[in-house]
């Protein structure tokens, strides 16, 4: 028989209209010891306003040193059933798309093995399988690999990579972004396994400047998607839309951050100078029946960004400003570049510095030459206005003189 | 020989994508021409075939069960042959070419107590972490506050309209495992007092030069106590970071009088309009006050009530704020500023007002 918990604080959290997540709690308690347990320790949590979990520990399957998150109480005599309650991060698809057949695949490894609580998903991209005992890890991987799935990433190695929806569903994608997510994913099997970087690496996709995927904020390397050419407009939509009562010169053309759009107001007509725009997407998500990016497609590439830790946050800034990457060659020198990248951050970045702070560090310039990349003005949003220049030559000729 | 070493797979990747992707999808791969919303969490995206797939959003407390996950699996059964998908911010979305069943699956979801909705100018799921659920470092909780948080907003995802998107995000502390730091209101988990150091402890469990190494202000130092080799911390040079209890469990810093929650707005990762920016701190701290924290749910309730009735349409938050000057966001919602907004770290001489630009 299972402990009974009286749970009032978390009932409260079963009132209202959003969905509850205390639901899922105890729907998931009613099979699961564990997390019967979980539901038990929360409600301590929410009385004494403090957590009750404790520092990981190296757990994980045979040959993988990342995928899952050890998780151990500090009350075990109060709550046995979840004195270990590991996490294990799951490779999701490219996108999230399922069948409802893997789902069920999942859910019956998971009510055998674990506490039958997930994330759908973490917010690195991945299926979480929330809680279960050390001696279930080897068996969940065996069935995991016989359903088709594999563990994600974590600690220092390529976290699981992840992108937006892309080409499979929204019309704004410029490049494949489910292909290129699964075909990084692939590639770097080995990397995102078996831990060997000084910090974490983390690659996000997104088909256009909307960045679904936050790409710009928390990848290391960030591929977004743009266009070349100009963007393409059906003059009679435009029309629909003026016609449908909104407001054109005010929400789409004062708002273009270009200062490029031209608005007839009698003809209902825009006009484009496209050598001008930023490509921000703000008159195509305005008016998407009427205005799309172009054809000639492809995307920037990102570098740096992170959350706080360690040294404060950054957002990603332009490496390349816009490569195709459908075609081969091109694509090819991009994974050159992004090894050469690995492997300078690899041999001089400090434990726990992501390449973002590493170039802060080093500095933009150095960094740029040590990977052998000529340093353009898209690199910047103006150039220094600090006079204290490190000027090489000097030292270039010492080094010469030796 | 069988029982003995059998091959043991690994490095297998996740499924193929290409799996799991609905017929019509497959057909206009990269052929979508434009999409409609025709009502507020349904999108119709037309292809240049003509051809067209309805997508039900779904808002989920994404910590769900697999009796939900197996509920999705079933309704998608009935209605989308079998095929639906999830969000980037924790929703799913129901995929069907058939019309006549957006209503149906809506109906069904609502039953469950699963609203739909989420697209447009207004808010959706609440991206977050797992808080006192599943880790050691939160100083709050993240479900029970999204879920307070949710509750209260809820017509903003169903309804109702906002000037633009407004995107929410919460961390359970600084690590931030998640984009909080650039959303248009962040709600972070925040320690205030240094770490407490087990001394008996801290050469056991803990590397010393890389504990001291940790800390992003070199508030640690190595010192021995009473014998044993162990670190200082120089606590007027602590920001209650938590680096150091990342690297070293001896070195925990959770407290119930002290831990509680900091409020951020005007972030933005989307690069529509303005550029992509991080979010500023509007509340250096509110209490923990489970099992609705009452006053993270009214600030952020003003938060958005004040740039709903003063944005021009699409103006995101952050947008809005800069047009109109940081003085009047503090002047309509009414929150104080503090020397806690002034920055004071690497850099902070840039976010100072260089300008005799001013509104009155
Ligand atoms: C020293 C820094 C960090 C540490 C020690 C850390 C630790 C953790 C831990 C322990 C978890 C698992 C929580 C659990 O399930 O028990 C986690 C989850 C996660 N972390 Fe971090 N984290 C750090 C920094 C970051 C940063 C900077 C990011 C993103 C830029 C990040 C992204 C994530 C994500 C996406 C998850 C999954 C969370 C979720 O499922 O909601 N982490 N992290
Ligand atoms: C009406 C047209 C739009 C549609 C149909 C649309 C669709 C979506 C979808 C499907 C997602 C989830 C993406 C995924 O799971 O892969 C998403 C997320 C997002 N969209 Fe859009 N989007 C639209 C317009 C925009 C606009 C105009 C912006 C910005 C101004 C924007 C910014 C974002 C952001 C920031 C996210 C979430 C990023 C995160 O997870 O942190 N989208 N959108
Ligand atoms: S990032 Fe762009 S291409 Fe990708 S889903 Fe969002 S709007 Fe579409
Ligand atoms: S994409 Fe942005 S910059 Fe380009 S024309 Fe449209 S609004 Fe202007
Ligand atoms: S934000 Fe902090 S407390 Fe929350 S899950 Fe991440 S590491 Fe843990
Ligand atoms: S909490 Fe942060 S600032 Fe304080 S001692 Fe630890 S690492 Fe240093």
């Amino acid at each position: 028989m299972p402990k009974e918990y009286k749970t009032p604080m978390l009932d409260e959290l079963e009132k209202g209209p959003w969905p509850s997540f205390v639901k899922e709690i105890k729907l998931a308690a009613k099979n699961s010891p564990m997390s019967n347990d979980l539901l038990g320790l929360l409600e301590r949590s929410y009385n004494e306003r403090i957590g009750h979990w404790k520092h990981g520990g190296i757990v994980g399957v045979m040959g993988y040193g990342g995928g899952v998150i050890g998780r151990y109480v500090d009350v075990p005599e109060d709550f046995p059933n979840i004195s270990h309650f590991h996490t294990i991060r799951i490779n999701q698809p490219s996108g999230w798309f399922y069948t409802s057949d893997a789902l069920r695949t999942l859910c019956n490894i998971w009510e055998k093995r674990g506490s039958g609580l997930t994330n759908m998903h973490g917010s690195t991209g991945d299926i979480v399988f929330l809680g279960t005992k050390t001696d279930e890890l080897e068996p969940i991987f065996s069935e995991l690999t016989e359903a088709g799935f594999d563990l994600g990433g974590s600690g220092s190695d390529v976290r699981t990579p992840s992108c937006c929806v892309g080409p499979g569903r929204c019309e704004w994608a410029c490049y494949d972004t489910l292909k290129l997510c699964y075909d990084i994913t692939m590639r770097y099997q080995d990397e995102l396994h078996r831990p060997a970087f000084p910090y974490k690496w983390k690659f996000k996709m997104s088909g256009c400047p909307n960045d679904c995927v936050a790409s710009i904020a928390r990848a290391d390397i960030s591929i977004i998607g743009t266009w070349k050419d100009d963007i393409r407009v059906d003059a009679e939509e435009i029309k629909n839309y003026d016609k449908a009562g909104m407001d054109i010169f005010n929400d789409v053309v004062l708002n273009c951050p270009a200062k490029c759009m031209k608005y007839d107001a009698k003809a209902k007509a825009i006009e484009i100078n496209n050598d001008d725009c930023r490509h921000c997407m703000h008159c195509i998500n305005a008016m998407p029946k009427a205005l799309r990016p172009g054809t000639d497609t492809g995307a920037v590439v990102l570098i740096g960004s992170k959350a706080p830790i360690v040294e404060g946050a950054l957002l990603s800034s332009v490496l390349i400003p816009f490569i195709n990457l459908d075609d081969e060659d091109e694509r090819e020198d991009f994974f050159d570049l992004i090894e050469e990248i690995q492997d300078v951050w690899c041999e001089e970045g400090k434990a726990r510095e992501r390449v973002g702070e590493f170039i802060q560090r080093v500095g933009m310039g150095n960094f740029l030459e040590a990977i052998g990349v000529e340093p353009i003005p898209e690199m910047v949003a103006y150039p220094r206005d600090n006079p204290y220049v490190f000027y090489e030559d000097y030292y270039d000729d010492e080094e010469e003189d030796e | 020989m069988p029982g003995a070493m059998q091959e043991r797979l690994t490095d297998i990747g996740p499924p193929n994508f290409e799996e799991f992707l609905p017929p019509v999808i497959k057909k206009n791969y990269g052929q979508w021409k434009y999409h409609e919303i025709p009502q507020k969490g349904v999108m119709v995206h037309v292809a240049e075939s003509g051809d067209k797939i309805y997508s039900v959003r779904v808002g989920s407390p994404r910590l769900i069960s697999i009796d939900t996950i197996r509920f999705y699996a079933e309704v998608a059964d009935k209605y989308c042959d079998g095929y639906l998908r999830f969000t980037s911010r924790h929703n799913v979305e129901f995929l069907t070419t058939v019309e006549e069943n957006v209503e149906k699956i809506k109906k069904e979801m609502e039953a469950y107590g699963n609203p739909v909705g989420g697209t447009g100018p207004g808010i959706t799921s609440i991206v977050h972490t797992q808080g006192w659920v599943h880790c050691h470092s939160a100083a709050t909780d993240a479900s029970g506050i999204v879920k307070a948080v949710m509750d209260d907003l809820s017509e903003y995802f169903t309804s109702k309209d906002l000037p633009a998107k407004c995107r929410i995000a919460l961390a359970c502390c600084l690590n931030m495992c998640g984009a909080v730091h650039c959303s248009d209101i962040a709600i972070l988990g925040v320690h205030r007092k240094p770490p407490t150091i087990d001394h008996n402890n801290v050469n056991k469990l803990c590397e010393i030069p890389s504990v001291s190494a940790s800390c992003p202000t070199a508030a640690i130092r190595p010192s021995t106590v009473d014998g044993k080799p162990s670190v200082e911390v120089i606590q007027e040079n602590c920001m209650f970071c938590a680096n150091c209890y990342t690297v070293c469990p001896a070195m925990p810093l959770n407290d119930p009088e002290m831990d509680g929650v900091s409020i951020w707005v005007g972030g933005k990762v989307s690069n529509a309009r303005s550029a992509p920016k991080f979010s500023k701190l509007a509340i250096p701290y509110l209490p923990n006050t489970p099992p609705r924290w009452p006053e993270v749910t009214e600030a952020v309730r003003t938060i958005v009530e004040v740039w709903a009735d003063n944005a021009r349409p699409y103006e995101r938050i952050g947008e809005w704020i800069d047009r109109v000057g940081w003085p009047r966001f503090f002047k309509l919602t009414g929150f104080e500023f503090q020397k806690e907004h002034i920055d004071d770290f690497k850099h902070a001489g840039l976010s100072f007002n260089r300008t005799a630009q001013l509104t009155r």
